[in-house]
């Protein structure tokens, strides 16, 4: 597997948080009490739509207990993760646009109080048209407008023409087109989004503790609300249960936090109700797709055609840049020379879209796995064959300049197909039992900042004393995804020394060297890239010592099992720990430092060398792959599906921690048959959620775990830190395809909206055999 | 109006003032400061505050405090042994990798307790119905449901106490 040299990177290592997390030890943010500390909570509106035309406080501040309210209008900064499209503010200030959009907050001496004087705060409102689906929302945006300064409900829209589309459908053998719907999910992480702040009044300093997987963006938003210098902000991230993207943005919680600790000089801790996790939403936006594929005689991809239309909700959040990815993500894992994209995020009246787990690739992957399948079909030739033929291999470069170094995606189909028995199974099996097919990729290690911005993406500081070992700090924020194992292994590895002599101090923007944040499958590649970096600059200084210890040129060493070896005569040798000893006591305390930028490459039209506006978002220093088959049986009288097996093979280039892979692949599986088979949120006529709860919200438990084969397909990305990859989006994106490609094998009905739930069946199934 | 309670959680006796709707998870949190109890829904859906009432798994989100008196209530921390060992399922949980975020983890190893206690080589099917009222958004079951296997082998085995 991977680099056989490797002694560090490519164990599985329990992760080094484990122990504390099973003991019950580890500490959330809703775990802490501090010294007088207060509790905020949010009153929110029952209108998804109105204006505001009056707040009345007075008699909830007369309860006793309670220390303050604050307005919308006491901090009506905007802030938004995408600079450009920034639309949010910490409570409405003048009109709310969804449903329990925070309206007031209370800070209270205990959360009874703080509950009971929500009730009596008084809003008066005035009711609006509630627009709730995009195709309404533009058709009315001349009568209703979300927001004044987006005329036609339309945050942003995007058309992305690369080569000659119409010219290449006009040579093809083989047209399909198809429209597609998929759903409103949530990420439904387990921890409810929980803030803690504390003001220190007198120095006029922010410490923020928060549930975020964006501590370096969430300082930055800070800072705008709060009207505060970033460095009189301190955000510091405990333990973090579950974010899938919906913590990879700042939450109202924190702001109100924040403006709550500062009014009353106490610490204030806001900590969401499930409902209010619902609420605020920033999950995966629902797509109303409309695509055709041509393929030549042969089979090859000759031309794509991409219309998607967004359901965003009510603010811009992530819009806007998971809109493009829905572009971009059309030109991969297939060879795509022509292609057009027509795309918009539309506003409605519902809780907010953002980034999900493997954004901007579900919806579109969904429609062109399914259609392949259709087309093989088509051709009388297996989906398998088909999707070998246009396989991107490594090297590959899209029309649209996206850049592919390395990719094992055929090896993945292959192994996959091969490990299932697909070809033998696939179209033989029992009415009712099918077997499908599907693969995808994602991003890895992420190319663009979300504000102009030159700086590093991620920079690592190793610390090498006497006393502590080795520290490596860098402020990425561990979600739970197994972060500071990783970077552990990395650096041990970067180091010659044992992964469990590593301590990593992340998630504080104080502590911690500057980092993004944990979100695009970017930290693995860019912490490892840095990592590599500091470490060289430590090896040099090391080495420089030991070559007199050793009594040979430095740049004849190398640092194995923790010794500084002569490559010539190994037996020439000193321990790591007595030249850090050396070291110290002549110079004094070792650090290095690395840095890493990802290459931009521009998002052009190569068969014009034309800029095309978007298209650089997608771009990535390298791309994860994976490939699944799944098998389903469908109850025919209840319209019910079992999952029977699922068998993914991925590439993740060189697996760090093999171990942590799996329990990313497998996760991954288990969260998209969420989607593809059972979740979805609903509200009513007037926008309220129907289902905002995790019983109405049906998340697949163990009892729908199905059997289920992974496999790390042999992979080494040379271009990569350690040859790495991401390894937890990429398997979220085959699954909804492939369960729908199983699907029509079993029944023969092709499913082009989400979820596939028994009453579709079985009202299918009435349908196919009325006919 | 508070009353003094008192509850026995892990062997230990706290005396505690609460009110009548005072909710379990809230007084092991809050009063008693066993945070390793999470909250992750409030309305009895998610498993995640999963504590054990003389054994058996109950949802301490939705159990009155004081309908817990005379009860031997079992938290995650009353798991650890004495000498700070882990519990073999604890142990097995790590070895595992079925912890990811965490959250969930504290009430599926009670879950997984309350099951392994009354019959230590449950079939894969047991297994899952067990923790079905457990959710976890991270690990896909898979790594849970082995761990909780191996655990119960070595429970059965009788490598330790």
């Amino acid at each position: 597997m991977g680099n056989p040299n490797f002694t560090q990177v490519g164990r599985s290592v329990p992760r080094v948080d484990g122990p504390a997390k099973v003991k019950g030890e580890a500490i959330y943010t809703d775990d802490m009490v501090l010294p007088r500390m207060a509790y905020g909570k949010i009153k929110r509106s029952p209108y998804a739509h109105a204006l505001i035309k009056k707040i009345d406080y007075s008699k909830a501040l007369a309860l006793p207990g309670v220390l303050t309210v604050i307005t919308g209008e006491e901090a009506p900064n905007k802030w938004g993760i995408v600079p450009q499209t920034a639309n949010e503010v910490a409570l409405a200030v003048g009109k709310v646009r969804y449903h329990n959009e925070g309206v007031a907050a209370v800070a209270a001496i205990d959360e009874e109080t703080a509950e009971a004087a929500l009730d009596l705060i008084e809003v008066e409102y005035e009711p609006l048209p509630v627009l709730l689906d995009p195709q309404e929302s533009m058709r009315r945006a001349n009568e209703v407008k979300i927001h004044d300064d987006a005329p036609e409900n339309i945050l942003h829209s995007g058309d992305q023409l690369f080569g000659d589309p119409d010219q290449a459908f006009a040579a093809c053998t083989y047209i399909l087109e198809r429209e597609f719907h998929t759903s409103y999910v949530n990420h439904a992480f387990l921890e409810p989004q929980t803030a803690l702040a504390s003001y220190d009044v007198q120095n006029d300093k922010l410490q923020l503790w928060s549930s975020t997987q964006v501590p370096h963006y969430l300082h930055r938003q800070l800072s705008i609300v709060m009207e505060m210098p970033m460095n009189k902000i301190r955000v510091t991230v405990p333990a973090v249960g579950g974010a899938f993207g919906g913590k990879g943005e700042a939450s109202p919680a924190d702001f109100c936090a924040a403006l709550l600790s500062r009014k009353t000089g106490r610490p204030v801790k806001v900590t969401y109700e499930r409902s209010e996790v619902f609420a605020t939403n920033k999950g995966r936006h629902p797509c109303q797709i409309k695509m055709k594929i041509g393929l030549n005689k042969d089979g090859y991809i000759q031309a794509v055609d991409f219309d998607n239309t967004m359901d965003g909700g009510a603010y811009a959040g992530w819009g806007m840049v998971v809109m493009f990815y829905t572009a971009s993500m059309i030109h991969l894992p297939y060879k795509v020379p022509n292609a057009h994209a027509r795309v918009r995020r539309v506003y409605t009246n519902k809780p907010t879209c953002g980034a999900m787990r493997g954004l901007g690739g579900i919806q579109p992957r969904y429609a062109m796995e399914c259609m392949l399948d259709e087309m093989a079909e088509m051709m009388g030739v297996s989906a398998y064959e088909l999707k070998m033929k246009n396989a991107v291999e490594s090297g590959y470069r899209s029309v649209s300049n996206l850049h592919v170094p390395h990719s094992e995606y055929k090896k993945c189909l292959q192994t996959a197909v091969e490990k299932s028995g697909y070809l033998e199974k696939h179209g033989k099996l029992p009415f009712g039992k099918g077997i499908g097919l599907a693969g995808g990729y994602y991003i890895s290690g992420t190319a663009y900042t979300l504000y102009q911005a030159y700086k590093p993406h991620t920079t690592v500081l190793i610390r090498v004393d006497t006393e502590g070992g080795v520290t490596v700090h860098c402020a990425a924020a561990e979600i739970g995804q197994g972060c500071n194992t990783v970077m552990a292994q990395m650096a041990a590895e970067a180091l010659g020394i044992r992964f469990e002599d590593v301590h990593v101090v992340s998630g504080d923007t104080e502590l911690g060297t500057f980092d993004l944040g944990s979100f695009a499958s970017r930290l693995t590649y860019a912490a490892g890239a840095a990592i590599k970096e500091a470490a060289a600059e430590i090896n040099l200084k090391l080495k420089e010592t030991a070559a007199g210890m050793v009594g040979c040129r430095a740049d004849q060493l190398e640092i194995k099992d923790g010794r500084f070896c002569s490559i010539f005569e190994p037996r020439k040798n000193i321990e790591w720990e007595k030249v850090v000893d050396l070291y110290t006591n002549s110079v004094g305390t070792l650090v290095g430092t690395g840095h890493f930028s990802p290459p931009r490459l521009k998002g052009i039209d190569l068969t014009r060398g034309k800029r095309v506006q978007g298209a650089n978002i997608g771009h990535s220093p390298t791309f994860g792959f994976s490939s699944q088959v799944w098998e389903v049986d469908v109850d025919l009288e209840t319209g019910k599906i079992r999952v029977e097996r699922v068998t993914e093979a991925g590439d993740c280039g060189q697996a760090v921690n093999p171990m942590s892979v799996d329990g990313q692949v497998e996760g991954s599986i288990m969260f998209a048959m969420g989607q593809a088979l059972y979740e979805e949120m609903k509200v009513d006529d007037q926008g309220k959620m129907i289902n905002a709860s995790l019983h109405d919200y049906k998340v697949p438990t163990a009892m729908e775990l199905p059997e289920m084969n992974t496999t790390i397909v042999d992979s080494y990305d040379p271009t990569a830190p350690f040859g790495v990859k991401e390894s937890g989006e990429g398997p979220v994106q085959p699954t909804i395809p492939a369960i729908t490609n199983a699907i029509y094998d079993a029944i023969g009905v092709r499913f082009t909206e989400l979820p596939i739930t028994p009453e579709k069946v079985l009202q299918a199934l009435k349908e196919k055999n009325s006919r | 109006m508070k009353q003094l309670i008192e509850l026995e959680i892990n062997g230990r006796i706290y005396e505690i003032p609460v009110s009548p709707k005072d909710l379990l998870v809230d007084v092991v949190r809050k009063k008693v400061g066993l945070t390793g109890t999470k909250k992750g829904c409030g309305q009895g859906d998610c498993g995640a505050c999963t504590v054990l009432l003389d054994g058996e798994p109950v949802l301490s989100c939705i159990t009155l405090a004081i309908a817990c008196q005379g009860k031997k209530i079992t938290t995650i921390e009353g798991l650890v042994a004495e000498d700070g060992t882990l519990h073999p399922i604890q142990q097995s949980f790590v070895e595992h990798g079925a912890v990811q975020c965490g959250f969930c983890t504290p009430g599926m190893i009670l879950s997984s307790k309350a099951l392994l206690d009354k019959n230590q080589q449950p079939t894969e099917l047991e297994i899952k119905r067990g923790i079905a009222g457990n959710i976890c958004r991270c690990t896909g079951y898979k790594r849970i449901v082995e761990a909780i296997k191996a655990a119960g082998d070595t429970l059965a085995s009788g490598e330790v106490k």
